[in-house]
């Protein structure tokens, strides 16, 4: 008897499961703005020998509209402003502003639009989208992770790896790797 | 058949390419050391930068090679005809220009290790060069700079007196001095 009713709870269970996935989904629907208070745009390009540089960027905006029922019609922009770039060294911010790295003053936005969205789990997906950096676009790969939904606001953990050289950012290759490494926090409130 | 070592009167190929092969490269530092720091262009700058550490590496690597073979080599005595004074200023003026051969790449070296840069260093990209044991700090990286800059300065300006001093030789005194360091088969008396 008591074999049958434990039996019958992780049935339940299961179904549950899924239920509260797309229950969280439909909670989570909705546009939200980026807030710069609760999010960080980090990186970290590695350097010949080991070790890397850290940067981040202070200033950026966005918008992330996550579709009621079809997770692959969700979007997300966002605009980064390369003259807010920091590392800490302020020799090496000035060398990134200028034309050997961003050429903030011509190029004053790097712009990340989205073109689909697909899930690839309970909290993840993988959002694809056109990068737009010193006048080249091309076609780039993000993985977020939701990271909490209360009160109003979203977060997501976003991670990818941009290759720098497409983008006529090549200086100081091989001693800098191409590769950079992306990490950021970018929190949305709703409306 | 030339000699590839020195002879009494006479130097070896060896020296000889040696002597003109740094005589270029050291020549060559320093232009392109002013270039590099007025270089407008970040990213030239930058780039320029590393050419003049990866030369800086292959000079110190020669000149460890040159004084070893120059110790183990002795040079030719200077020509009968040379005077006392010029006979006891040569020894010193070559001895410093050893000096600052040597000096120049270590300087540049410390310059790189002590930078709050922290810019690696790797040889026409070639392999990674480690930093010399050296703590970094801002103060530690301008002494180094001027370090650098002044040794640069004296070095081209000794380099200067050098040639000059080979021309005179050649020109005014018609002697073996300049001749037997383009050719071994040049010298004696």
């Amino acid at each position: 008897m008591n074999a049958r009713i434990l039996g019958l709870a992780a049935f339940a269970a299961c179904l549950v499961m899924p239920v509260y996935a797309a229950v969280a989904l439909s909670d989570a629907a909705g546009s939200y703005t980026i807030s710069p208070s609760g999010s960080s745009i980090r990186f970290t390009i590695g350097k010949a020998g080991g070790g890397g540089f850290d940067g981040a960027f202070g200033r950026f905006k966005g918008t992330i509209r996550i579709d009621n029922g079809d997770v692959s019609r969700s979007k997300v922009d966002l605009t980064i402003y390369p003259e807010s770039v920091g590392t800490g060294q302020g020799r090496i911010d000035q060398f990134l502003r200028s034309d050997a790295v961003f050429d903030a003053a011509n190029n004053p936005e790097i712009q990340f639009r989205s073109t689909s969205v697909t899930r690839t789990g309970d909290t993840t997906a993988l959002v694809t989208g056109r990068l737009t950096a010193r006048g080249k676009t091309f076609p780039e790969k993000f993985t977020a992770e939701l990271g909490g939904l209360k009160g109003g606001t979203i977060k997501f953990h976003v991670t990818g790896k941009v290759l720098r050289s497409r983008y006529g950012m090549d200086v100081g290759t091989p001693l800098y790797s191409n590769v950079v490494d992306f990490d950021m926090t970018l929190m949305g409130r709703r409306g | 058949m030339q000699s590839i070592t020195n002879t009494a009167t006479r130097y070896g190929w060896a020296m000889i390419v040696f002597h003109w092969l740094i005589g270029v490269i050291f020549i060559g530092q320093f232009v392109l050391g002013v270039v590099m720091v007025r270089t407008t262009s970040q990213r030239t700058s930058f780039e320029l930068i590393q050419l003049h550490k990866s030369f800086g590496f292959l000079l110190l690597g020669l000149i460890v090679l040159r004084i070893a073979w120059r110790l183990g080599n002795a040079a030719p005595p200077l020509p009968r005809s040379v005077g006392t004074l010029e006979r006891r200023a040569a020894p010193l003026a070559h001895f410093a220009l050893y000096a600052f051969q040597l000096a120049l790449p270590l300087s540049g070296w410390a310059l790189v290790s002590v930078s709050t840069l922290e810019i690696p260093s790797m040889p026409f990209n070639l392999f990674v060069m480690p930093n010399l044991p050296l703590a970094e700090s801002d103060a530690a990286e301008g002494f180094w700079t001027s370090a650098h800059w002044y040794l640069a300065y004296a070095g081209i300006a000794l380099v200067a007196l050098h040639i000059a001093a080979a021309l005179r030789h050649h020109f005014l005194l018609r002697d073996s001095v300049l001749k037997r360091m383009i050719t071994p088969s040049s010298g004696g008396e």
